[in-house]
């Protein structure tokens, strides 16, 4: 008889306490994203771009080497990483108060411009580590620190669908939504992931996979509920699946 | 083909995301706090049989707290 582990954590993930909340799906995010570059057997050639927000203490959990960037300025950063080492696997990990507020515009260029860098963008609709702002993704009705009384479709505008302006974009190669809140989207975030850097490896331009996250201590929710909340108002609104995909419009 | 859930207690969180995922429905939070203050997740000892060995747990854990041991025969 002999008893084997089942579950094996990539060794590029460091084994320590994380700093997140319970029910934080960051960690999930980590995990598969480490999963996917010790599936390509990159880790030695990764440079990964951290960004603000609770995403900030990523070089804490990958041990990878990592550049912090200035608020929403991920991607231009990337960008001058990639050019000055081409031959490395550069990605950003960033939150949707940065990604999809500050840092629009480097993300729209950086997309439109087609670098080849990876970027994991987690959409959980608030701004977290400040302490619950409404983000741009707030979805209407939701209420924040700064929209208690909901946010108001006429005042505010509607949440931005950051996917979909991606896929839009002409350099973009690869977009995706996933989810992490039941085992059947963890798997399939895990594939699109990989996906994204075998694109990457591949050159065939940016690509771009948001998930969708959830902030239970902001949303002052129970994490199961809040995981619920991602079913039953997020993918509603955010659906889930591939916006553009280079390698399927081509036939190739 | 027995299996087997191991929770790391320091690492748990309570959150009990685990709890939702597992088919068998054998993960309860017990009443002991760990280090930080969590009610930790846990598999009565009595129900550890019915464990099939599918990981879900594992894969919802956004701590990196459990581990999931198959037993198998010897080749």
């Amino acid at each position: 008889m002999q008893e084997i582990r089942v579950t094996n954590y990539p060794e590029v993930l460091v084994d320590r306490p994380t700093h997140y909340c319970p029910g934080c799906q960051h960690g999930i995010a980590h995990r598969l994203v480490a999963e996917a570059l010790t599936d390509l057997g990159v880790v030695d050639k990764t440079i990964a771009v951290s960004s603000i927000g609770c995403s900030v203490f990523l070089y804490n959990y990958l041990n990878l080497d990592t550049v912090e960037a200035p608020h929403g300025r991920a991607p231009a950063v990337a960008t001058g990483v990639k050019r000055a080492r081409p031959d490395a696997v550069v990605f950003t990990y960033q939150g949707d108060g940065d990604l999809a507020s500050i840092g629009m515009a480097e993300i729209m260029h950086c997309a439109n411009r087609g670098e080849r860098v990876t970027v994991i963008f987690v959409n959980n609709t608030v701004y977290g580590m400040t302490g619950g702002q409404m983000a741009p993704t707030t979805l209407v009705g939701q209420k924040t620190t700064t929209c208690p009384g909901g946010r108001c479709l006429e005042r505010e505008g509607a949440p931005i669908r950051m996917s979909e302006i991606i896929a839009s974009l002409g350099g973009t190669a690869y977009c995706e939504r996933v989810a992490v809140n039941t085992v059947k989207n963890v798997l399939g975030a895990k594939k699109a992931i990989r996906k994204a850097f075998q694109y990457q490896l591949d050159g065939k331009g940016f690509s771009f996979v948001e998930v969708l996250s959830t902030c239970p201590t902001n949303w002052r929710m129970t994490p199961v509920a809040a995981n619920e909340r991602v079913a039953s108002e997020m993918i509603p609104y955010f659906p889930l699946g591939t916006f553009k995909d280079i390698a399927a419009t081509e036939g190739a | 083909m027995p299996s087997r859930v191991q929770f790391r207690e320091d690492r748990c969180k309570g959150c009990l995301l685990c709890v939702q995922a597992c088919p068998s429905g054998i993960i309860q939070q017990s009443s002991r706090f760990n280090q930080q203050g969590y009610k930790v997740a846990e598999v009565p000892a009595e129900r550890m049989a019915e464990c099939k060995g599918c990981a879900f747990c594992a894969i919802m854990c956004p701590d990196f707290a459990i581990h999931v041991f198959k037993t198998k025969e010897a080749a």
